[in-house]
């Protein structure tokens, strides 16, 4: 991979649309402007372009890997493409827009900083564009791209894509979630304003995709105000050569939330005791502070009983804590969703057993709005519920912290990943019980 | 970057070691598979970092074909000794006399006959978990892997059927005879490895950087000359001054023809090639699908 040999951020980005809307499209036009593709890949193409593309290079080949989608015209899986430029590096998860499609985009949204739902120019917003665009903001995405394809089939209009983009700007408020949101009216298949900015759209003054990518602010992605640190394993060395290392006991993880320092109070939940870190310890060297997302490994100055699966914060911005969850969630298995029945829960670094005890509603995917008390939920569905669990968890909403207000759900016995789940913000923040710890 | 944030390569080893703590957290029996070449360097380096002042809390395990490069079984000894861990090596030759590996007849590449001799030694050891460098920008079907890939009991993968893989919240569980592959460099490149590789200072084989080697010319690569390649009488012989730029086995592993005797040189070489790494792989040119293929039947 070309271009970087010097520090930079990387922006995750995921791409959706109906079929023939171009994403794949427009991945290999994003890779082969920006020259992320070798000669290798291109000989390759050329060698499909007989089968497939009927002499033409057909760049949707590039992420088309297995032989059932080159065959079949069609993407099955997330596929994760690479490129960089010198300003960033992006890592893409091109997700199908066809069967399954919100199992996949929900998948492949999940840790983007930014989604681009791709529009035809000629059809307009259609259903699947709306889901597409719900579905960023149920997973919280924060920066959101219109990207109106195929712009030379309706001759550049401005007009056509004003329409488009004021259809959208209409049904976006509802969903109120995303800082930013860019349209852009392009070509992937000529590749107008997808590196470089087109002479066809004297009318648009903004970016080409490209330099959107490369310039849109994520600095502020991650939750920094709040900290969460999901202790993952317990560090404490088994015959340690050095002798200083004979007390060492040190809870590893990555901070999920906010900044931890040298020195700071902090509460051990869902037990409530109150300590103070001791040291930030690294391979490389302590450290002062550390955020999210690093990893670390906390020792404190107490010696309390903690385990993977406890939760350290700080004393502001308390989480919740409890073992009756109220939450959103999209099913993903073929069997579908009854109540009553048992799975496990993975919330952070702890799993626990669960029951949804109610069904509340299915979220009507042409309207948006909610359906109540539905009988289950199929796969590809979102609705809304109610959980018990075996063991109370820490837990904050997921529209506060995307990773401490998280779950996924799994079948017991095939251990199939059965659902993902979204928590509603706490009805009230934990009130530790204890104050001060002592021996 | 200022103190909050964090650079590509800092993004990329948070990643990797969060997911080395939840396999050591999540699974009883799990291996690191290191082979001594960059990548599975770059996995050892991320395991210290996980685990340290621990022990790296599993064994390393390395499928030996018997046509690796000498140079690189050197260094993954070396490597194991330096870092005080246990060392599993299982050899496709034993494989092959015990007869859980079998040659078809004339077939020379031990690329295959590694299937089998890895899934005999997750059936000794019980291993219910595999960590291995592959990347995803690779290949085409690797670009499909999940971090936590799935294995059923005959070690195969499904690419039609992976469990979908949602924030960081990785689906561990495995029933008895089943094995996940978990893959902590998923999204690194080529390049991210080599950047990695500087800013760690981390060792690598001497194979990686220009040497003088004999090389034959077969199917338009320099193949180097050892005692497994037989010649053939019209084979053209050069002296060449090489590097390997991915290391597979020394029969089937294209020499690149490079000045590069530096980590620095290297990492420039990469950012003005023209093509990708697994372009000198013969083994990846067998088909369109080669890659996909191997990797149902449970390769690495």
């Amino acid at each position: 991979m070309p271009h970087t040999q010097h520090p930079v951020e990387i922006l995750r980005l995921n791409t959706c649309g109906s079929v023939d809307d171009g994403k794949s499209t427009l991945i290999g036009r994003l890779l082969y402007d920006s020259k992320n593709l070798m000669e290798d890949q291109l000989e390759a193409l050329e060698r499909s372009a007989d089968i497939t593309g009927g002499g033409q290079i057909n760049l949707a080949n590039l992420t088309d890997g297995l032989r059932a989608e080159r065959e079949q015209g069609i993407t099955i899986d997330v596929a994760y493409r690479y490129f960089a430029t010198p300003r960033r590096k992006f890592i893409v998860a091109d997700t199908p827009g066809h069967v399954q499609y919100t199992r996949n985009m929900v998948t492949g949204a999940s840790t983007a900083n930014l989604s681009i739902v791709l529009v035809d120019a000629r059809q307009g917003v259609i259903e699947q564009t709306r889901r597409h665009i719900y579905l960023a903001a149920l997973l919280g995405i924060p920066h959101l791209v219109i990207a109106v394809n195929k712009m030379d089939l309706v001759e550049w209009s401005e007009e056509r894509f004003l329409e488009i983009r004021d259809e959208i700007e209409d049904f976006i408020p509802k969903l109120d979630v995303f800082r930013d949101v860019k349209f852009i009216p392009l070509s992937a298949l000529n590749g107008d304003n997808v590196v470089t900015s087109s002479a066809k759209t004297p009318w648009y003054q903004g970016p080409a995709l490209l330099g959107h990518l490369e310039t849109v602010h994520i600095a502020s992605d991650w939750n920094l105000n709040a900290l969460r640190f999901p202790v993952q394993w317990v560090n404490r060395p088994n015959n340690p050569r050095d002798p200083k290392l004979h007390d060492f006991r040190g809870l590893s993880g990555q901070i999920a939330g906010g900044i931890v320092h040298k020195d700071q109070t902090v509460i051990v939940l869902p037990a409530g005791l109150k300590t103070t870190i001791k040291e930030i310890w690294t391979y490389d060297s302590p450290l002062v502070e550390a955020f999210c997302p690093q990893s670390a490994t906390l020792c404190l100055k107490d010696d309390i009983d903690v385990s993977r699966g406890d939760m350290i914060v700080g004393l502001e911005n308390l989480p919740g804590c409890g073992s009756d969850l109220h939450a959103r969630i999209c099913w993903m298995h073929q069997r579908p969703l009854q109540p009553g029945k048992k799975f496990f829960l993975k919330h952070a670094t702890q799993t626990v057993q669960a029951v949804v005890t109610v069904l509340e509603s299915r979220i009507n995917m042409a309207t948006f709005e909610p359906e109540p008390e539905p009988p289950a939920l199929a796969i590809n569905d979102i609705g809304v519920v109610r959980l018990k669990i075996s063991k109370p968890i820490v837990f904050d909403g997921y529209t506060t912290n995307r990773l401490t207000g998280s779950f996924i759900l799994i079948e017991q016995g095939t251990n199939a990943t059965a659902a993902a789940g979204m928590l509603s913000a706490p009805t009230e923040a934990v009130k530790p019980e204890y104050t001060d710890f002592a021996i | 970057m200022n103190s909050y944030h964090l650079d590509h390569l800092q993004y990329l080893e948070t990643e990797a070691i969060h997911i080395m703590r939840e396999v050591a957290a999540e699974f009883e029996r799990p291996a690191l598979l290191f082979s001594g070449g960059k990548d599975s360097i770059c996995l050892l380096r991320l395991a210290e970092k996980a685990f340290r002042p621990s022990d790296i809390p599993m064994p390393l395990l390395n499928i030996d074909t018997g046509h690796h490069f000498p140079e690189l079984n050197e260094f993954r000894d070396q490597r194991a000794t330096e870092l005080g861990a246990r060392l599993i090596v299982r050899k496709v030759e034993d494989a092959i006399t015990k007869g859980i590996a079998v040659p078809r007849s004339g077939e020379i590449s031990r690329n295959q006959l590694q299937i089998p001799t890895l899934l005999a030694a997750v059936e000794e050891f019980q291993f219910d978990c595999l960590i291995g460098g592959a990347r995803r920008d690779e290949e085409k079907a690797r670009a499909k892997e999940r971090f936590f890939s799935f294995r059923d009991s005959f070690g195969q993968w499904d690419p039609k059927n992976q469990r979908p893989e949602i924030w960081n919240l990785y689906n561990a569980r495995v029933n008895p005879g089943e094995h996940m592959r978990v893959f902590p460099l998923s999204n690194w490149t080529e390049m991210d490895v080599w950047e990695y590789v500087k800013r760690e200072k981390l060792q690598v084989p001497t194979i990686y950087f220009s040497h003088q080697r004999k090389c034959v010319r077969r199917n338009g690569q320099w193949l180097p000359i050892s005692d497994l390649l037989p010649l053939k009488p019209k084979d053209e012989i050069k002296d060449l001054v090489v590097r390997v730029r991915t290391i597979g086995d020394i029969i089937s592993t294209g020499m690149v023809e490079s000045p590069a005797d530096s980590v620095d040189d290297i990492i420039a070489e990469i950012a003005a090639a023209r093509v990708t790494e697994r372009g000198s792989r013969a083994d990846d040119k067998a088909s369109e699908a080669a890659m996909e293929d191997r990797k149902k039947a449970g390769y690495f």
